[in-house]
This record gives structure tokens, sequence and C-alpha cells, in this order.
């Protein structure tokens, strides 16, 4: 039976996909048939390292842009790669961010910037170019990848909060912009997910955060690439506009 | 075909105007060249001269002139 997921001959790229749920999203992409393009702000090696084992595990086709998505003209100058090589770009997961925490009155400026840069500035850049190119084809799924914290917020993430809410506004706005191209814009909200982001938490606050979780255990990463593959594929066709929560009930 | 009639006919069919109205006058704002038909008009020129525009040039080309002299920079000859 044909699998519903098919993503044969289209292309995805991956911002952040050198770890955590990027990784494991590339990795599912890949497995359902799409080529996929890895970004992330680590070293060449790495990102060397994981191209070569999709090509391997996966026999697909994959490529490997280091560049920040912050950048604005590095973000251009990725997708003219893109352009050159492909033609075309059918998904874009917009999944690299940057966690920071800190209690109000302990935030420096430079933390906001930084912050914003990678999470939301990147959204929108990776988004305008993407769509350029989707729009060649009259076709595209673009997957942002929110937080639980930009939809009912946390202590100690007035910045965090603040950057993953706006990716929440970006893709509502984008969707209705991009709609009549057909060019579908979600977002995914993930909750408690096992990521190197959370490796730093203290064991009384990891457990209260566990505790919040109805399902009782923590996310995996493969939990939000699952979702990211359903609304990369036909099966999602009519959907746009949504931000979907993979938090095991942290929020109903 | 040379590229002054490949580029006026990339601006009649993605505008839906008539080749006539297609001079070194015409720019953003008049006929029917607003911001929705902009984006599609730069996507029709992408895929006939097959490059990618940056934001800038893009946000930049705001007559059948300014069209032309933006391909020219990219080695495009008028």
């Amino acid at each position: 039976m044909e699998s519903n997921f098919n993503l044969n001959g289209k292309i995805a790229l991956i911002t952040g996909s050198a770890g955590g749920i990027g990784w494991a999203t590339a990795k599912t992409l890949a497995r359902y048939g799409a080529s996929v393009i890895l970004n992330d702000i680590k070293s060449k090696e790495i990102l060397e390292e994981r191209k070569q084992e999709i090509k391997r595990d996966f026999n697909c086709e994959a490529d490997a842009l280091q560049f920040d998505v912050g950048d604005f003209e590095a973000v251009q100058n990725a997708y003219n790669e893109i352009f050159k090589k492909y033609k075309r770009l059918d998904i874009l997961v917009n999944n690299a961010g940057s966690l920071f925490d800190n209690l109000v009155g302990m935030i420096r400026k430079k933390d906001i910037e930084q912050t914003f840069s990678t999470n939301t500035n990147g959204v929108i850049y990776n988004l305008q170019s993407a769509a350029r190119l989707m729009e060649r084809n009259k076709s595209g799924s673009i997957i942002n990848i929110a937080s639980i914290v930009g939809r009912v917020g946390n202590e100690g993430q007035v910045v965090y909060g603040g950057s993953k809410a706006a990716v929440i506004g970006i893709t509502l706005s984008a969707a209705r912009e991009l709609a009549s191209k057909n060019i579908r814009v979600n977002a995914i909200a993930p909750g408690f997910i096992n990521t190197d982001l959370i490796k730093f938490l203290s064991p009384t606050i990891f457990n209260q955060r566990l505790n919040a979780v109805k399902m009782k255990r923590i996310g995996q990463p493969e939990d939000v690439a699952n979702a990211v593959l359903f609304l990369a594929s036909d099966l999602s066709s009519y959907i746009t506009g949504q931000i979907l929560g993979v938090d095991g009930g942290m929020i109903m | 075909m040379d590229n002054v009639q490949k580029l006026t006919k990339t601006f009649t069919e993605s505008l839906e105007i008539e080749p006539e109205i297609v001079t070194d006058e015409l720019s953003y704002g008049s006929s029917s060249w607003d911001s929705i038909a902009h984006l599609a008009l730069v996507a029709s020129i992408e895929i006939e001269f097959d490059i990618m525009l940056s934001s800038d040039e893009v946000i930049d080309m705001s007559s059948f002139k300014k069209a032309k002299e933006i391909l020219g920079k990219r080695g495009i000859q008028f």
C-alpha cells in the first residue's frame, strides 16, 4: 500500500537540524522519501556527519548548509544555493531556536536581541525566501516550531516566551497571506521535550514540569517530528494557520 | 525572442495587460501592478530568466525600466 506520508520528490529544509527536534525531523522526513537540506550554526564537520548518516540510512539526497538563521544576508545566500541546485523548495521547517531563561530585572539587551534574532527574525527571513521559491510551484508547506511557552507563558521565560509567541503571530499572518498561493503555514507548540535544552534544569524544575504533563512522560523529539511529518505531507493539504500542541496534554 | 521581448511578455502575462502599455514608464502602482501582482511578476521573471532575486531587488523593482537595470546587473543584456 502506498504510504499516505509519501514525500518522494519533495525538497525539505530543516533549520537547526544538527540535533534534538531538528535532527529527529530530518531523519523522519528522509525516511518518508524527502530530500533533506540540513542547516545549523554548529561546525561544518557535525553537519557533514549528519548528512552522510542520512544518505547512508535512507538512501536519499541530502545536503548541509551551515548558516545563522538570524543573519539576513546568510539566509538569502543559502536560498540562492538551494535555487541553483534544486530550483524548488517544498517543505520548510523553521526549527532553529535559542533558549534564554532569566527573571525580569536580570535580562540584558544583548540576550533579547540574540534570542529574537534566532527565534523570531530567523523565522521571518526563512519564511520569506522559502515562500518565493514555493510560489513558483504554487505549493508548499511551512512548519514553524513555536513552544508551549509562547502560548501560556512561563516564569523566567519572558524573552524566550515572547520570541515564541511572535512565531505564532507570524504563522497566523503568513498563513492568511500565502493560502491563495497554496502555501500552507502551520506551527507546532512542543511542550516538555527531551532535548539538550532541558539538560540544565534542576531536578526540582524537571519534576515540576513533568508533573504538568497529563500523559506522565516527557516528550521525545520523534513525537514532534511525527507531527511535522503530518503537516509536511499531503494528508494535511487542507490545513493552514493552525498551532498544533505536541505536549502530552500540558494544555487543553 | 530577445531579452526585451521576453521581459515584456512576462509583464503582459503576469499583470494581464496589453504589450503596448509595457514601456519604461510603466511603474508599480499603475495599471494592475499592485503588491500581490508584484510578487507574481517577480516569480515569473525569476522563472523566465532562471535567477533568484534578493529581497532588496524585489523591493527596488518599481518600474519596467528598473527591472531592466536590475536584470542588467545580473548579466542579462538589454
